[in-house]
């Protein structure tokens, strides 16, 4: 990574025009999403990379969540543009289609802060469910496959076993059958990301997945989103408090305070540039962090000058 | 099973006999309390020569009511306390004597219906004392039911056969009940009829099942597609005369049509809203057909319905001018129950294409998408899993079933009106989904029989028939919140073995 990007970077400039890293995957230009008078979201443009990990970090309320929400179609944003690139050259803008589409054809997927499983359906058929597009297809819309015509049968064996691929991934084949609501909440979390790979999509979207994690689940789930990344090729777009994730794997940072892009660079840039420090610690001038906070953003007590 | 070795030491302490009776007692001053005003006196219409009105008074019910719950809550306090095989084996014995009495009336009683519902409470004692008795220490009955659900799930493949054989040989077993009982063979009409209105509504259950327990939808009104059904096939067959299994699809058809333009507006609604207003719709069916006189025949209804034929061969003594009758064609003697008979094979066929259907869906992405549905809409969504139409066709496929069942019901009367199709009946189909346990087909069976045949059964106790079928509601609900046999098993499995849970 070259991480050589100008230091004069305004929230109102488009990213697009300074981006030299690797291709764009997602191209977020000038987001704004406003609930009556609030403005949650306001003129935030970015850009996500092919086969990156990129970031999205901000102290509570900055409208991280809400970014994800117009990005996957549960909200349509106020005003601007989201569009993504494949690496196959199709090209989709997000915010004209509905929230199924765009997991169905621009092959977003996400997953959610709170989760959201199907508690009553096994682990193994939480993964088949991901899989209901490709399948509904084989079993030509239902009507063939409820006389049992055509390759509905092995198209449902495919999805096992792309279903067990995943479960062994995650460390889950064991509970296969298990309820999803029963497992403890580490597999839950581990659960949704497999669920949502299944869906083989383009973009992952995940909201806070190391929330409620202990630090050596943390760390496994560090390792999997760096194999998401180098082995399936995903982009991951990644919301995350806990500052191993965000500082340990991603390639790429981007901060947002109040709903507005305050930093954006790779993560060394990011956790030494003063305005996130500011709007993580107020605007309080200091030059020396209290110990806990720099522990927290992961810079050594001499640090400044790296 | 995870039954408990060492833990399950029955630690016997003794009876706390003094804070049992106080308790019996105190439940038996409730009753007075409550029977004395309500049952003690009787309004006549006769009155005193003064004017004032006539009292009966009924102390000797007030009097049984009262001592059958003080004995009825000591029986139950006892078993509470680990007092079970004696209290079993009494409540059973008093329950041989009085239904012995009930049937042989050897010893006159002045009211049967108090009678019966004695029968009912010693029944219950003796259920719940040997239910306690037998159960494994420390488990609740609920839990004890629920192994027992999964344990149905799981010798499906040897239950299923077995009621369905059962099924096949119902009206020849009645036959054959007859013939032991000192009578010739012959068919009983009425009970056949039973079956065939039981098959009914386990057919209706089954199709409701579709919309609340797969898809999760709370559908208050789904008689409106068993009324679109049952007219689709009057007006078609009376003016156009054709035969039913020409207007079988047909009415299947136009059913899961209505279901469809119903259902586009209603399905933005979530939970209790999408609730009340598929309630709605039901009664605007409902009025439309009472209303608009000129094509529905209005609340006269619309009478002459064809009977249905066997495939062309009606059942009839004297077939009209170049027909055959079904007794001519196999050659027998013409007699009423063939009709009946065939009817119910018909609804047999109906309720199991339902089942089939239903437990085919299960396995197919549309039926996994709609349990995923049911579960949580918004991941749905995030998978790429289109709501509105996954939904829409839950709810038109159910309808489509409510229709078949609705053209079986006409064929069946040979006259509609709207009076068939009022909440109740919607509100006693959804009482069988949910009492049998939302998804569970056979628990959907079980609770057709609790529903349909007890209230039928104990059509005896006359007014009071509701009342019981009410109390047993209730106490169902208290015991099985779930419904009798909820239990769902994966629709596919990765590890044979079975898992854990």
């Amino acid at each position: 990574m070259s991480g050589d990007l100008p230091a004069e970077r305004g929230p109102t400039d488009p990213a697009a025009a300074t981006w030299d890293r690797v291709p764009p995957l997602l191209t977020v230009e000038h987001l704004t999403m406003r609930f009556g008078g609030l403005t949650a979201v306001d003129d935030v443009s970015f850009i996500a990379g092919q086969r990156e990990i990129t970031a999205i970090i901000g102290p509570n309320g900055a409208g991280k969540t809400t970014v994800f929400n117009c990005l996957t179609g549960f909200y349509r944003p106020t005003a601007g543009r989201l569009s993504l690139e494949r690496g196959d050259g199709t090209h989709y803008l997000l915010e004209r289609m509905e929230g199924f589409r765009i997991a169905r054809e621009a092959r977003v997927a996400r997953t959610f802060q709170n989760i959201r499983l199907f508690p009553q359906m096994s682990v193994l058929e939480n993964l088949i469910v991901a899989q209901h597009n490709k399948l509904m297809l084989a079993s030509g819309y239902t009507v063939l496959g409820l006389f049992g015509i055509g390759g509905y049968r092995e198209a449902e064996r495919a999805a096992v076993e792309k279903a067990k691929f995943w479960l062994d991934r995650v460390g889950l084949t064991a509970r296969a059958d298990w309820d999803a609501g029963n497992l403890p909440y580490g597999d839950q979390r581990r659960l949704e990301i497999a669920r949502a790979m299944c869906t083989e999509p383009a973009l992952l979207c995940m909201d806070e997945p190391a929330a409620g994690l202990n630090p050596r689940e943390s760390l496994e789930l560090n390792q999997l989103l760096l194999s998401i990344r180098d082995d399936d090729g995903v982009g991951v777009l990644l919301i995350e408090h806990d500052m191993s994730v965000v500082m340990g794997i991603s390639d790429h940072v981007i901060v947002l305070d109040y709903g507005r892009k305050i930093a954006d660079g790779t993560p060394v840039e990011v956790r030494n540039d003063p305005t996130v420090i500011r709007a993580y610690l107020g605007e309080e001038e200091s030059d020396e962090l209290p110990p806990e906070v720099a522990a927290y953003l992961g810079i050594a007590p001499d640090a400044g000058t790296q | 099973m995870a039954t408990a070795t060492a833990a399950s030491v029955p630690v016997t302490r003794p009876v706390n006999w003094i804070g049992v009776l106080k308790d019996a007692v105190i439940i038996g001053l409730v009753t007075l309390a409550l029977a004395l005003p309500m049952v003690g006196f009787e309004t006549t219409s006769s009155t005193t020569e003064r004017g004032w009105p006539l009292l009966n008074t009924r102390f000797a019910d007030v009097a049984a009511a009262v001592i059958a719950v003080f004995l009825g809550r000591l029986a139950l306090n006892l078993v509470r306390e680990g007092v079970r095989a004696p209290v079993a084996f009494m409540a059973w014995a008093v329950f041989a004597l009085l239904l012995a009495n009930l049937i042989t009336e050897t010893v006159p009683v002045w009211n049967e219906a108090v009678e019966t519902l004695l029968v009912i409470g010693a029944f219950v004692v003796g259920f719940v004392a040997t239910w306690r008795w037998l159960s494994p220490e420390g488990t609740t009955s609920s839990e004890v039911m629920d192994d027992v659900a999964a344990g149905l799930q799981r010798w499906n493949r040897v239950i299923a056969p077995i009621g369905l054989l059962l099924a096949l040989a119902f009206p020849w077993l009645t036959g054959l009940y007859a013939l032991a009982t000192g009578g010739e063979f012959a068919i009983s009409r009425n009970a056949v009829d039973l079956g065939v209105l039981l098959l009914t509504y386990v057919m209706l259950g089954w199709g409701l099942n579709i919309i609340v327990g797969l898809a999760g939808l709370l559908d208050l009104g789904y008689v409106a597609f068993y009324a679109v059904g049952a007219y689709s096939y009057a007006l078609l067959a009376l003016n156009f005369g054709w035969g039913f299994w020409a207007c079988l699809p047909l009415a299947g058809v136009l059913a899961a049509l209505a279901g469809i333009v119903l259902g586009f507006p209603v399905l933005r609604l979530h939970g209790d809203y999408f609730a009340i207003v598929t309630l709605g719709f039901g009664e605007i069916i409902r009025v439309v057909l009472t209303n608009w006189s000129s094509f529905t025949g209005g609340p006269n209804g619309l009478s002459g319905i064809p009977r249905p034929t066997f495939f062309g061969f009606p059942f009839e003594r004297n077939p009209a001018e170049g027909e055959t009758a079904f007794h001519q064609l196999f050659g027998l003697e013409f007699e009423g129950v063939h009709r009946v008979v065939f009817l119910y094979y018909l609804i047999l066929l109906l309720a199991l294409i339902t089942n089939l259907f239903t437990m085919r869906i299960r396995r197919l992405p549309l039926g996994r998408a709609w349990e995923a549905l049911r579960e949580d809409e918004i991941a749905c969504r995030s998978l790429g899993i289109n709501p509105r139409n996954t939904k829409l066709t839950a709810f038109a496929v159910a309808a489509m079933f409510g229709g078949f069942a609705g053209s079986f019901f006409a064929t069946r009367q040979g006259f509609v009106s709207p009076e068939s199709f009022t909440f109740i009946e919607s509100a006693l189909i959804l009482a069988i989904v949910v009492l049998g346990g939302m998804g569970s087909q056979l628990g959907i069976v079980l609770a057709a029989v609790l529903v349909i045949l007890l209230p039928e059964w104990f059509r005896e106790l006359d007014q009071y028939r509701m009342l019981a079928f009410g109390v047993g509601m209730v106490l169902i609900m208290v015991w099985r919140p779930r419904g009798l046999l909820a239990h769902r098993a994966p629709t596919l499995r990765l590890n044979s073995a079975g898992g854990g849970r």
